[in-house]
């Protein structure tokens, strides 16, 4: 008979602080805890208070940047918009972990890892107002376009990885040469096959790739517990490597975690998955109704369990930041908010004909027959110059 | 090995070997000049494939180039976008044409999309081997004709070869081209023999006109080129000529070649393995009816398979289009 020792799934589990396996080190009120493994708080220990500052900056920022962007959707200038309220720590944590080698695989909310990896925030813009599809290099900052279908992305990251290896760029102990891949993405992606069989060549071929699992605890109106009976991070396991689940609303608990994988990978340890545990504040997305489906009393318990409210307590109690620091950044955030917004209203409309000019590298005659069949129907117009 | 390309010196054309085989020494060329070419499939490691086609392979270029991946076909083709990102040129072994179907979604949404979606910063040069069609006596999912699917669909191009000359070559043509290439294979014509000649002879997206004839065009591709010439022949002895393209290229097609030679002929009919019901049969006679419209004695007419998922194989020989068939709408558009 089966030895029935798998706990029951839990109603509610959203709700809970994530369980003692959780690692963290600043508690949600802005106090360091001592809980985590060693190899943690000596990384937490070993960052400078100009590392610090910029995490709260980056925290800071990017919220900032999704508001304007969740503005700009509402004034009918992006046709949706992805918000990341909530998740900020998660991203930069772990954004900030990645050297410049590493590459990023992103979901389509992946704004904090993009602003880590100096992609410009216009571009992450420029889908979800329709003036393109993504269309930034994925190689100059090895961020990879976002990617909408639910999961792809970390068979896409997985194979990346074993680019890596076959390029000789794991193991070499040259910090500049050895390579690691973050595939991101989020609790409900973890129904897709795809993310299984990502974990799957991963684990059999000892990839560089780390899974990156912003467990938000809603997939648009389907909770926790519609994808999963288990832990997300006790999956990991199965497929023959480590996971573990991090309080993902700590900054600095996320780029610990993030950090020590990321290492591992690097040096030829293989894959491993990380949960993090968070939650997604605002809707899924712009076009989303959350009342319909959560109570408000769940948004309330993680309202204080905020990533820049602990940050910014633990830095003034420490006297790494002050007031004067604070409203500086505060600056620089409505600045950013500002830039952005002049710069999304100025993103120019693709001309009509550049929807044939990227489909193939090499000549096709359907593209040049349609295009010169469009412009010469445009030109027929009256008044078409 | 009795393989044709050698790595100490040029191949031995010309050559008499099975289209398989020709294929394989295709791919050896085209490893052997770009050490960024990695096969990737199921069981075509030590095993070779289970048409053999990778045979050897993994024995000269080992497990790194020759990958045998785990059994999921998403899998396989979501890690040969990653790899084509890092800079490999991934040339996947789809077992079985009906095996195909879990990796749609990364064949659609990712590597069809992905130049366009970058604005062509990203391209994906990834060739799709899929052996395809029916004949052989197969269980289900093993006979199929799907090259319509992707034939629809921007961003990818399709190619089907027909004999030794063409697989050898057609393989290294798409390897080479900067787009994603979906390679269907006949494969109950992988052990047809012929000769390999020292050139490829046209471009990979060019129709070959096989025969040449006055009375009717049979257009064809994959394994209904053999069956075609067949036809050919023995119209020939009833006193009726028969021109016959071998399509080669089903995205883009080759519509000089179908235009310029149904406006001579003025009876076209096209012919192949698959459901006719937006088959590719469907395409090619619209585009006769538009640029053909004065020179056509008939309508196009199409033989291929019944729209039916394929049928046990028992009777398949009843589903498939054969020379008869072939012949008796040849007779139909000589009675028009």
């Amino acid at each position: 008979m089966f030895d029935v020792t798998m706990p029951n799934p839990t109603p509610g589990r959203r709700l809970g602080d994530g369980g003692p396996d959780m690692i963290q080190v600043l508690t949600p009120e802005g106090e360091r805890v001592d809980t985590a493994p060693p190899e943690y708080l000596e990384i937490v220990d070993s960052l400078t208070d100009d590392e610090l500052r910029g995490f709260y900056r980056d925290l800071v920022m990017i919220r900032r940047f999704d508001a304007e962007a969740t503005a700009l959707q509402r004034q009918g200038e992006l046709g949706l918009w992805a918000s990341l309220l909530g998740q900020e720590a998660a991203q930069v944590g772990s954004g900030r972990a990645l050297r410049r080698q590493d590459y990023a695989f992103p979901t389509y909310r992946e704004h904090g890892v993009a602003w880590c990896r100096g992609v410009d925030p216009v571009n992450l813009m420029g889908m979800f107002r329709g003036v393109n599809h993504g269309g930034w290099d994925p190689n100059e900052k090895n961020f990879h376009l976002y990617t909408i279908i639910i999961g792809a992305q970390t068979l896409h990251a997985t194979g990346y990885a074993m680019g890596v290896q076959r390029d000789g760029a794991v193991g070499t102990g040259d910090p500049e040469r050895d390579t690691a891949v973050i595939a991101y993405f989020g609790d409900g992606a973890t129904s897709q096959g795809d993310v299984s069989e990502s974990l799957v060549f991963a684990g059999v071929n000892n990839s560089p790739v780390v899974f990156f699992c912003q467990n938000n605890q809603w997939a648009i109106s389907e909770p926790n517990e519609k994808q999963t009976r288990a832990p997300l991070y006790h999956r990991a396991r199965g497929f023959g490597f480590p996971g573990l689940r991090v309080d993902g609303n700590d900054v600095l608990a996320v780029y610990a975690a993030t950090r020590l994988a990321l290492d591992a990978a690097r040096s030829g340890q293989g894959p491993s998955f990380i949960e993090a545990f968070t939650y997604r504040m605002g809707a899924h997305t712009t076009s989303d109704d959350p009342t319909k489906y959560r109570m408000s009393a769940e948004v309330e318990v993680w309202k204080l369990r905020d990533p820049i409210e602990r940050l910014k307590a633990w830095l003034a109690h420490q006297g790494k930041a002050d007031g004067a620091y604070f409203a500086q950044i505060a600056r620089e955030a409505d600045e950013l908010g500002a830039d952005v917004r002049a710069r999304c209203l100025a993103l120019p409309d693709p001309a009509g004909t550049d929807m044939f000019a990227h489909v193939y590298g090499e000549a096709h005659p359907v593209m040049a027959r349609e295009e010169a069949e469009f412009t010469a129907y445009q030109a027929s117009f009256e008044g078409a110059h | 090995m009795g393989e044709v390309t050698r790595k100490d010196g040029p191949a031995a054309y010309p050559m008499t070997t099975t289209l398989a085989k020709g294929i394989t020494s295709g791919m050896r060329a085209a490893m052997e000049r770009d050490p960024k070419v990695i096969l990737m499939g199921e069981d075509i490691g030590k095993l070779g494939g289970v048409f053999r086609v990778t045979e050897g392979l993994q024995k000269d270029f080992g497990e790194d180039r020759v990958i045998d991946t785990p059994l999921a076909e998403s899998g396989i083709m979501g890690t040969a976008v990653g790899l084509a990102l890092r800079g490999y040129r991934p040339v996947v072994e789809i077992q079985f044409d009906g095996f195909v179907y879990p990796a749609f979604d990364h064949i659609v949404s990712s590597i069809a999309k992905m130049r366009a979606r970058s604005l062509g910063h990203v391209e994906l040069p990834i060739v799709v081997r899929i052996p395809f069609g029916g004949g052989i006596g197969a269980v289900e999912h093993h006979s199929e004709s799907n090259e319509a699917y992707f034939a629809h669909t921007a961003g990818l191009r399709v190619v089907a070869c027909s004999n030794p000359h063409d697989a050898h070559w057609m393989i290294q043509q798409a390897i080479e081209c900067r787009d994603p290439v979906i390679f269907y294979e006949p494969k109950r014509r992988y052990w047809d023999k012929g000769e390999i000649t020292a050139e490829p002879g046209r471009g990979l997206f060019e129709a070959a006109t096989l025969r040449h004839g006055t009375d009717v065009t049979v257009l064809a591709y994959g394994p209904m080129v053999r069956t075609c010439l067949q036809a050919a022949q023995a119209a020939a002895e009833e006193g009726r000529s028969l021109e016959v393209i071998d399509l080669r290229s089903l995205s883009p097609l080759d519509t000089d070649a179908i235009v310029e030679s149904v406006r001579r002929t003025g009876r076209c009919v096209v012919v192949h393995e698959a459901s006719t019901f937006l088959g590719l049969g469907a395409e090619i006679a619209a585009l006769i009816q538009q640029e053909c419209f004065y020179s056509l004695q008939a309508p196009v007419a199409r033989v291929g398979g019944y729209n039916v998922p394929y049928p046990p194989s028992r009777i398949e020989e009843e589903f498939l289009p054969d020379l008869d068939r072939v012949l008796d709408a040849v007779d139909r558009l000589m009675a028009y």
